[in-house]
This record gives structure tokens, sequence and C-alpha cells, in this order.
């Protein structure tokens, strides 16, 4: 759709994007449809049925159950297509394929700070491969944000104190936008970005060099799976949860993205948001056999720490990429 | 004419003239009135913030207005507009008004409670005008945390008081409504007799009494987190911030219905007398106010699919989504229907109801995309929604508003306004509105976030002829109130029932009503919406 040579469309940057374009097609479809029956109705009944003289006293209308049997379950039909369809999509594009590779985002007032795999950052810039999903693993360092690619149809709000996800296929080199969707202060609207798709060669150089966009950093100087297990080891966290004879508390080094059988009987997804919330809050989530004996982490770990700790326990993890 | 014996010498206009007679009186019609005047005020300061940052969006950079500016202003136009005059607008004035002429009364049920609820809302917005006035606040309308309740320097607790405060108004009169609706009925109107606005307000005041405490105890909460230091919604002192919009939306999505139910009932009234119809299906219309309200409590976390929340929570919460929207079409469908072999007048009140059908129904499916998980996730937080929810509040409760002060103008004044010039602004305000949102579905499905003083040039185009639509409405508001506020000097008495409407209060009231409403004993003995009575075509 162009009208005097002005974009009314968005980019559509992923087969997600396309697919989502679809369910938008069908819910505009129904809606033109309604509003165009709806209003005409309405003019014709204004027009045709006009008062022509001050004596006009129209016969009553009989009440009949049709229109409101035809009103409830037609639109009844519509909607649970656009709900079924609406769900699906969501669910299916809600796991990130096993081989993305993941990008720490962290929101704070007002910039996007991103850390690749090898510990390389940049700020307010996003570079990726064409053709790998990319999954994002997203923290806040004080309010809401919310990570937002509308080229991509995606959205996931970054909150404090626990960790969200999002992942997206780039399709197509480029550079997209990146903006923050929730109202976070003063600055919001310089809250945004930009999302490089390059291909895999400059991806690769990106990565191993200084970088063209944001911040430079000399690759590895930042590993974060090495400065986890710096942290693993300083703070004694081998002592308890590496199963050794006596430990006090439950086997996790090799454990992360299993299911945990808490004291209650419940399982739980051992996930970033489960790592972060047991340094934090450590009598949450007993597991079952031990003592509820750990003292919290809060104040000794930071943001970028607790980060750490959870990279190098997913790269510890037996079923590890 | 039925009243030319019995004619009063008093009015309740003309029964005191005293500033103190209109400050402490207990007579419901002259405590609508004072709502009216402050309502407007609230109205008059909400749309002068709009018109501030209107005009910073319409170019992409900052030309008017600064960063911190632009969020204490829309900040401020959400605060007043929400809870200073969508929510008190219908209930406050017309319901506190016709209420007790509809039903027969001579006044609602807790006549001092109701003046009570008056000093409270004007408190209220005392507090929040001193929060501006003090220099504003910028969280936004919906005070999320832990911005609101930790990081924002701004005046949040002034504000939060403030609603707080007015919350008690709506409950009070939700209250006195309720009382009154069961109890005050005159002999023979029974249930099924009543008046459509009349089963709207009583809907509207059953979620006021069970939602507004809900947003009492939330506000109570942030300002204890922001005052005290309580940790509730700080994660830094072990709160969740996505708890604070679990209960924020628990009142806030029922609070729509709030707003959006009254206007159902102003457009029954006006849509059936000016097609001299009874409402099709009177039954389903006025039970359909109910099930919104009921189901309208479930609905909530539609406003949170992007929150972190459980993705199957929001499978149950799209899914009740598109369940009121069942009782909506059925409301649709029915006011259309009316008009079928009617006798179709389109007069100033009519045209703002026809509108308030069409602006309604594009914001109602426009409320279907946002219902639908997928399609959310992309127009969550953009203009889209922007869009959306003004066609529901503008272009419905606004004009639905707008259609009951035209109808009932007459009888609240006992004058005419001019025809021709109400009809003007009705046209010119329809046009304007579409002319400044509807440009902005198409900036939302296109990715522009919401709340950004600055933008991406891209968007340029639909932010530039919204700023034009937006004066374009503002001069038909103007030509409205200046129609309305000349017609009590220079229009023309209308006399009893100039519409030759049904209802008690056109029948049995004179214009302006008196002191006590009604001079002689009331008996109802036919159905609603009889326009095939001969008596009501009697009165010139």
């Amino acid at each position: 759709m162009n009208f005097f040579a002005i974009k009314t469309s968005p980019i559509a940057a992923s087969e997600y994007a396309r697919e989502w374009d679809k369910l938008y097609a069908y819910l505009m479809a129904v809606s033109v449809f309604f509003t165009v029956a709806i209003c005409g109705v309405i003019i014709f009944f204004a027009v045709r049925y006009r008062r022509r003289s001050d004596a006009d006293r129209p016969a009553p209308t009989k009440d009949g159950k049709l229109l409101e049997i035809l009103g409830s379950v037609i639109p009844f039909i519509l909607v649970m297509v656009m709900f079924f369809w609406g769900a699906k999509l969501y669910f299916d594009a809600r796991i990130p394929p096993k081989d993305a590779i993941e990008i720490l985002v962290t929101g704070k007032q007002w910039m996007w700070k991103m850390q690749h795999p090898n510990g390389k950052r940049e700020i307010n810039d996003l570079h990726v491969p064409v053709g790998v999903p990319i999954k994002l693993t997203m923290t806040s360092e004080d309010v809401i944000h919310s990570f937002y690619l509308p080229d991509f149809r995606k959205k996931m709000d970054v909150l404090p104190g626990k960790y969200t996800q999002m992942w997206f296929l780039p399709e197509q080199e480029g550079r997209y936008h990146l903006f923050c969707a929730e109202y976070c202060g003063t600055e919001h609207a310089l809250m945004i970005g930009n999302l490089h798709v390059v291909s895999q060669a400059e991806y690769e150089r990106w990565l191993s060099t200084g970088g063209t966009g944001g911040m430079a950093a000399a690759a590895n100087a930042d590993d974060p799976v090495a400065a986890g297990q710096a942290l693993w080891e300083v703070h004694c966290m081998m002592a308890c949860h590496t199963g050794r004879p006596g430990a006090i508390g439950p086997n996790i080094h090799h454990a992360f993205g299993t299911m945990r059988e808490l004291e209650t009987g419940e399982f739980v997804l051992m996930d970033e948001n489960y790592v972060r919330n047991s340094m934090i809050n450590p009598n949450d989530d007993i597991a079952k056999g031990y003592p509820a004996a750990m003292t919290s982490f809060r104040g000794t770990l930071n943001n970028n720490q607790m980060n750490q700790i959870i990279a190098y326990l997913k790269s510890v993890a037996e079923d590890a990429p | 004419m039925n009243d030319n014996n019995t004619t009063p010498p008093l009015n309740y206009l003309t029964n005191g003239h005293t500033v103190k007679s209109w400050l402490l009186t207990v007579d419901h019609k002259r405590i609508g009135i004072l709502y009216l005047i402050a309502m407007t005020c609230f109205f008059l300061i909400g749309a002068t913030a709009a018109t501030l940052f209107r005009l910073e969006l319409a170019t992409h950079n900052a030309n008017v207005l600064a960063n911190d500016t632009y969020n204490r202003l829309f900040t401020m136009h959400g605060i007043i507009m929400v809870f200073f005059f969508l929510i008190p607008a219908v209930p406050g004035v017309l319901g506190n008004f016709f209420v007790p002429l509809m039903i027969g009364a001579k006044d609602v049920a807790f006549p001092r409670l109701n003046l009570a609820s008056w000093y409270i809302y004007m408190a209220g917005g005392l507090f929040t005008l001193a929060a501006i006035i003090g220099g504003g606040i910028d969280t936004g309308w919906t005070f999320y945390t832990p911005y609101s309740s930790v990081y924002a320097d701004s005046h949040v607790i002034l504000a939060g008081t403030g609603v707080f405060i007015t919350g008690f108004s709506s409950i009070l009169t939700g209250l006195n409504f309720i009382v009154t609706i069961h109890k005050m009925r005159a002999p023979g109107l029974t249930w099924m007799r009543l008046p459509l606005f009349i089963w709207a307000q009583y809907s509207t005041a059953i979620i006021n009494v069970l939602g507004t405490p809900v947003l009492a105890i939330t506000l109570l909460l942030v300002l204890a987190e922001r005052v005290l230091g309580f940790g509730i919604f700080d994660p830094q002192k072990g709160g969740d911030p996505v708890l604070y919009q679990h209960m924020f939306w628990f009142y806030s999505h029922p609070a729509v219905y709030i707003m959006i139910l009254p206007g159902f009932g102003v457009v029954s009234e006006v849509l059936a007398c000016f097609s001299r119809k009874r409402i099709y299906g009177y039954e389903f219309v006025a039970f359909s106010s109910l099930a919104i309200a009921a189901i309208g409590f479930f609905v909530w976390g539609h406003h949170m699919f992007t929150s972190s929340q459980s993705p199957y929570a929001g499978l149950i919460f799209s899914i009740l989504t598109y369940l009121v929207g069942i009782p909506t079409a059925i409301k649709i469908f029915n006011w259309t229907a009316t008009l079928y072999k009617g006798s179709v007048q389109l007069s100033a009140p009519m045209l703002y109801t026809l509108g308030f059908i069409g602006l309604f129904l594009v914001g109602g499916l426009t409320g279907l995309f946002l219902a639908t998980k997928a399609i959310n996730v992309h127009l969550h937080d953009t203009y889209f929604v922007v869009a959306h929810f003004h066609y529901v509040m503008v272009g419905g409760m606004m004009m639905a508003w707008l259609a009951g002060l035209h109808f009932w103008w007459p009888k609240m004044f006992g004058k005419l306004y001019n025809e021709f010039w109400a009809r003007v602004g009705a046209v010119i305000i329809f046009f304007g509105f579409n002319f400044t949102f509807f440009p902005q579905f198409i900036a939302g499905y296109m990715g522009m976030p919401r709340r950004y003083h600055v933008y991406d040039i891209e968007y340029q185009p639909f932010q530039m002829l919204s700023t034009a639509g937006a004066f374009f409405m503002g001069i038909g508001l103007i030509i409205c109130l200046v129609t309305l506020v000349s017609s009590l000097i220079t229009g023309k008495a209308s006399g009893k029932n100039p519409w030759k409407a049904t209802g008690l209060e056109w029948n049995y009231a004179s214009s302006p009503p008196d002191t006590h409403n009604f001079t002689v004993p009331i008996k109802v003995d036919v159905e609603a919406y009889d326009y095939t009575d001969e008596r009501i075509y009697q009165d010139a």
C-alpha cells in the first residue's frame, strides 16, 4: 500500500513477520467488512426511513431471536479463528531453536547494552549474522523497558530482577529499527538503536576486531564464561553444589536446563531466572532433601556477575550446545 | 399542555441564587450541574495539554517542548481525562441529574452522601492540580512501577493521592445509584420497564463499587513504597514490578467499561427517541451491560501479553477478551436494527449517536487485533493502541457524552440550542476525530512506539495529519461549546418535551424540573420506549 510515495507498512524481515502479516490481513478483512456493512446499513436506514412528517408513527418491530443468535454465533466463530490462529502463531514461535546465538541484553535508562557470546559488548547497536537464529536474554538495571524490533513483529518487556527472552531469525542483511517500547522516563524516546544484520563473514570479522558500532572491546578480554568460572570458585559455590560427599547443597554444576525437584514436590526448570532467584532469594525454592542453609548473594554479586555465573553454568551443562 | 394548572413558581435553578445555595445543595440536579462545571474545566485542562503535545508531535524532532515537559503533558492529559472526565462524566452529570427523574424519584437515596461525593471529587482534583502546578508528574497515567515508586523525580505522591481520593467519589456515587435504582422506582416501573440508561448506570455502579477499592489499594502500595520504602514492587527490595501491573489493570480494565457503559445507556435513549422505536432486543441490550460488567473483570491480563506474565495465563485472558466482545457486538446489531422502519430524524444528538456507533465499532474491531496474542506483541505500546483506545474513549464515550448533553440540555436548562450550529459542531467533531486518530493506526502498525517526543522521520506524515485533525476537532468542540452556552442566554424556551420522547423525565417533569422533580404522583403502566403511546406527542 502506497499513497503519495509515503511508506504505510513496515518491512517484513522474517518468515515469522510474513506469517504475522497474513493473520493481520485476516483481521483487517473481518474489520473492514463489518465496518462497511454496519455503517452502510445505518446510512441506508437513516435515509430510507427518514422522518417525512412529524405525524410519523412507525409500527413497533417485534423482537425476534434470530438477530441475537446470528449476532452471537457468527462473531463467535470469527473471533475463535482469530484466537486459535493468534495463539498458534505465538506458541509456535515461542521457544528459541537450540542452535541460536545467545546475546545478553541489559536495559538501562536510557541505553541498550548488548554482550555477544565471546564477551564483546556494544551499546544501542546490535550486530548479528544473517541466517542464524538469535536468542536475546534480557534484563534491566533500573526500570521496566521493552525490546522492540518492529520489522520482526517481536517485542518483549525487559524487567529488573528477572530475565526475559525473545528470539528472531534475520533473513536479509540490512539495518532495522530497535526501540524501547515501555515508557521509562525522560529520554525514553532516545532509547533506540539499530539492528545490523550482516553476513556471516562480516560478523566473525566484527566479533574479533574493534567493530564499527558501539564500544570497542578486545575479544575475550571480558569472556563471561571465564569470569563466571572464577566467580564460581571465588565464592566457593563448588564446595556446596558440585556433588561432593556430604555437600550441604544439591549438585547443580552440570544441571542447567534440567528439571529440579523441590521440597514441596514440585518440579521447576533450572533456567536463568531460577539460578538468579536462587542466588538472591535462596529460600524461595528449596531442593528436595537439602536444608535451607544457603545465604543470599544479594549485595555481593552485581547484575553482571550473576550473568557471568549463569553463562558459566550454561557452558558446563550436560546438554550444552 | 398537561402541566397548565400546577406550574410552580420555582424550578431547581431559580430556587436560591446564592453561592451557598449551590455549594450546600443536596438537590441531585444542582449537584449534577456542579459536576458539569467542574468536569468541563478538567476537560479543558486535559485538552490544552493535548493541544501542546500534538503541536510538538507534528514534526519528528523536538522543537516545541523539551523531553520532560512532553512527558509531563501526556501524563497530565491521561490522568485528567481518565479520572476526572471519562470516568465521572456521564454518571456524575447525567446520572445524577436523570437517574431519579427517570425512575420517578424525588432525589437519590442518600442526597447528603451525593454532595459529599462531589466534594471528594473536587478534593482529588485539587490534589492533582497541585501536582501539576508544583511541576507535574511524568509517570504516564498508568503509574508503572518501579519507575513511579522509585525512579521518577516528579510529583507522584500528590497526583497519586489525588486519584486515590477521587476514587471514593466513584464508590459512593455507585453505592448511591445502586440503592436508588433498587429502592426508589415509581410504582409500576418494573426492572424490565426501566430505560436502558438506568440499566447502564446500574451496571457501571456495580463495577465502581467492586473495582475502585482495588485501585485505591494499589496506589496506596505505590505510595508506601515511595514514601516509606516498603518493598512491594521494587525488585531491589524483593518486590515484583509485574504484580503492580496485575493490580492496576484489575481495576483499570473494568474502568474502561465504567467509562463506556454509561455511554451505551445514552445511545439507547437517543436512538429510540429519534427513530421513534423501542430499542430492538431490549432484554439483550439490558443484560449485555451486566454481562460486560461481569466478564470485564477477568480480562485484565490482555494488557500484559509482553510483560513476562505466563503465556498460558495470556491465553485465558485472550479468549475471555473475545468473549466480552460478543455482548458488545449484540448491542451494535440491536442499535442498528432499531432504525429499521423507524422514523429517523438526524438532529444533533442523533448525529452524535450515529457517529458513536461508527467510531465505537472501529474501536471495538481494533480491540480484536489487540486481543490476538501474536498480533498484540507487535502492536502493544505503539500508536495502534493509542488510536484504538481513543476510538473507544473519545469516538465512543465522548461522542455519547455530547449526544446525551445535547439530548437532555433542554430538560436541564429549559432552553433550545441552535440546531443548525449544533449539527455543524457534530459533523466537524466526527470528521476531525477520524482525521486525528485514523493515521495513528498506520503509524502504530508501522511500529511507532507511544510516548515518544522525538521519532523517526518515516512516521512524520501520520503525526502531521494527526495534529492537523486535532485542530479541526478543536474547532468543532468550540462550536459545540459556544452553541450550548449561548443557548442559555438566547435560546428559545424548550417546553416540557421538545423531542417527543418517552420517559418519566420528559413527560412528568417540567423543563427545567421543579426542585422536587414531580408535582403529580407517578404510576407507570407502559413498557419502556413505547413510541406508539399518543400521550407523549400531545405536549407542544
